[in-house]
């Protein structure tokens, strides 16, 4: 009987062949071409559509974003996950479902919502008015919607990886006489350091690409309420599709950044596994 | 420092994992909880340990209460059933954990760290691991790094959650001895959970006979061996024969045995069971008293003894142990009917 694995070769040349293309049809290329697009005038015109005072605001709002958005979820997914993993408490499951709301609802609803609690007409917009507070169509607005969207990340990360420790370490922590801090601090954090890291990588990632909630709260006024990914449209409806570009480049190599750093990370959890079991391996010879 | 439990129950929702319990280990005392799994014996020590709080019922330290008290102050060493070493740390830094936590003014310098650990590390004869980390080591010496660590807070107490339960047969027989010894040298109260009586009757000054969250019988090795108090530990404490039967006028029918009963003078009969451990039925070929005629099945030599598998003629299997000896003196053969009798038979009468 032919193993899966005794597929011919002409056969498993076609599916690499076939995933290779489809990879380089749909993400290379693309890629490439906004990067071609972006230097199409010459290096002179990119920079100067990055130097663009509205361009550098938009990028200054989008590191802000980020800049709260992570370290708020990462406490967050901290917290959220150590509940989940470690305790039995009424509507544990119900906490684990509403953490998954804003991956199951579209990015342009959870912006709606916005609007209709904050908005001028909306649930809180007579109070908020009164004190002056202006939160949809100005950056808090853009803020509170990254939150919401980038909200899993962390947490949907770590539950897994706490779970998988269990709590046994913790315990004997407490016996040894740890405080809380103490016990979070040296078992609790080295134990998911790796998981917490890729999480934060990847609430970044979302963070600073976030479109669909930030569009409908931003009001797109330009200097002061574009982030990158609103300018990138902004300047692509005004047919400067050079300069959209030179901006989207901006954005893309975020992206290849962060995806180095999830690599490394991945890499650098692995070899650390990878450490501990060979040398285990010598122990038995030695 | 002697412990107490005084009436404890904890209950999982539906589930009573400890069932008001009472109990009492002297200072300087090694004392085993044995039982089957989900007889409450690892609650009971989680309860004493801190790390779980009873429903009811109180934990004494030294005479006093200890029931709202932290686990992190009431200072107890733990051993974890695997270990729960910190696998991010090296074995030096495992065992230096307990020390290094402690509020500054209570810490002992780097220097009086260093010299503690090495003498801790050379007592479980491991100083030469040291850098490693816990996933380099094998079981044993995880488990024995588990208990320098447990030690090296000076603990009050000692409690060990079963300390052999992940080891291979022949570590855990060394581990067993060697624990024994410590326990000789330093005379720390200690309790430990198994469910292995070997284990219990071969480590522990008293043993506690745990089932279904409750105490069936305290005493030393050789008394719950010889006396055991309730059929549920003349069960768990090896093998045995049970004759299903009646106690009546002084007189006990117990499946094929009929036997004197004065202990029941009563008219009207009982429900009752009779015990006997497979060393203590006898074989023959003549017919004696009280006894009764079965079938050779099978024999098995085990070291010193040969197994003998027998079938009375209701069709129920006895086990019986002779010495090697005795089997070589009268070579019974198999199909042979061979008389039995019970030398000692320990009669239960079933409660009202």
């Amino acid at each position: 009987m032919a193993r899966p694995t005794d597929e011919p070769r002409a056969v498993k040349a076609l599916l690499v062949l076939a995933a290779l293309g489809f990879l380089a049809v749909f993400l290379i290329l693309p890629l490439v071409l906004v990067f071609a697009q972006a230097l199409e005038k010459g290096v002179f015109a990119y920079l100067a559509a990055i130097r663009e005072p509205n361009a550098l605001s938009a990028l200054r709002l989008t590191l802000l974003t980020a800049a709260v958005a992570v370290p708020a979820n990462l406490l967050f997914g901290l917290a959220a996950s150590w509940a989940i993993a470690r305790f039995e408490f009424p509507g544990r499951s119900l906490f684990l479902t509403l953490i998954d709301l804003p991956f199951a609802v579209s990015p342009v609803i959870s912006g709606v919502i916005f609007v209709l609690v904050f908005g001028r007409l909306g649930l809180l917009g007579p109070w908020l008015q009164a004190h002056q507070i202006k939160v949809v169509f100005a950056v808090p607005g853009i803020v509170l919607a990254t939150l919401f969207v980038t909200f899993p990340f962390v947490a949907r990360e770590l539950i897994p990886v706490m779970q998988a420790v269990g709590r046994e370490e913790e315990e004997a922590a407490v016996l040894l006489g740890a405080s809380g801090w103490q016990l979070f601090r040296r078992v609790t954090l080295p134990n998911v350091k790796w998981g917490l890291l890729y999480g934060v990588i990847l609430c970044n990632a979302r963070a600073m690409g976030e479109f669909g909630a930030v569009s409908v709260v931003s009001g797109h006024v330009r200097g002061l309420t574009n982030t990158l990914p609103l300018h990138v449209e902004v300047l692509y409806n005004e047919y400067q599709f050079q300069a959209a570009f030179a901006v989207a480049s901006l954005l893309a190599l975020l992206a290849i950044v962060t995806l180095a750093a999830k690599s490394l990370v991945e890499w650098r959890a692995g070899s650390g596994a990878r450490a501990q079991s060979g040398s285990g391996g010598r122990e038995s010879t030695a | 420092m002697s412990i107490e439990v005084r009436n404890v129950t904890k209950r999982f929702g539906d589930f009573t994992a400890v069932d008001g319990v009472s109990l009492r280990v002297p200072d300087g005392e090694l004392v085993a909880l044995l039982g089957p799994s989900g007889s409450g014996k690892t609650s009971l020590l989680r309860i004493i340990a801190g790390l779980e709080r009873p429903d009811a019922g109180q934990v004494l330290f030294e005479g006093q209460d200890a029931t709202r008290r932290q686990a992190k102050e009431r200072r107890v060493g733990f051993v974890f059933q695997h270990y729960a070493l910190f696998r991010h740390m090296s074995v030096f830094e495992n065992v230096a954990f307990g020390l290094r936590v402690r509020p500054r003014r209570l810490r002992p310098s780097e220097a009086e760290i260093r010299e503690k650990v090495r003498g801790l590390l050379r007592m479980v004869q491991l100083e030469w691991l040291a850098d490693r980390r816990p996933s380099q080591l094998s079981g044993g010496q995880r488990q024995r790094v588990a208990l320098a660590r447990a030690l090296a807070v000076e603990p009050r107490v000692l409690l060990l959650d079963e300390p052999f339960g992940s080891l291979d047969a022949q570590v855990r027989q060394e581990l067993r001895r060697w624990l024994r010894r410590l326990h000789d040298e330093i005379r720390l109260t200690s309790v430990f959970v198994t469910h292995d009586q070997e284990e219990a009757l071969e480590v522990a000054d008293r043993v506690v006979v745990m089932n279904q969250g409750r105490v069936e019988q305290v005493g030393t090795p050789g008394e719950i061996f010889e006396r055991p108090a309730t059929p549920f530990v003349m069960r768990f404490m090896g093998h045995v024969n049970v004759f299903h039967g009646r106690v009546q006028n002084g007189k006990a029918h117990l499946g094929p045995l009929a036997i004197a009963y004065p202990e029941h003078p009563h008219q009207e009969g009982r429900p009752a069971s009779g015990f006997a451990r497979p060393y203590d039925l006898e074989v023959a070929r003549e017919a004696g008293a009280d006894g009764f005629w079965a079938t050779l099945r099978r024999a098995t030599p085990a070291g010193a003894v040969v197994r003998l598998e027998l079938e009375d003629d209701e069709g129920a299997l006895l086990q019986v142990e002779m010495p090697r000896e005795r089997h070589a003196a009268l070579l019974p053969e198999l199909g042979e009917r061979l008389y039995l009798q019970a030398r000692t038979l320990r009669v239960f009468v079933d409660p009202a």
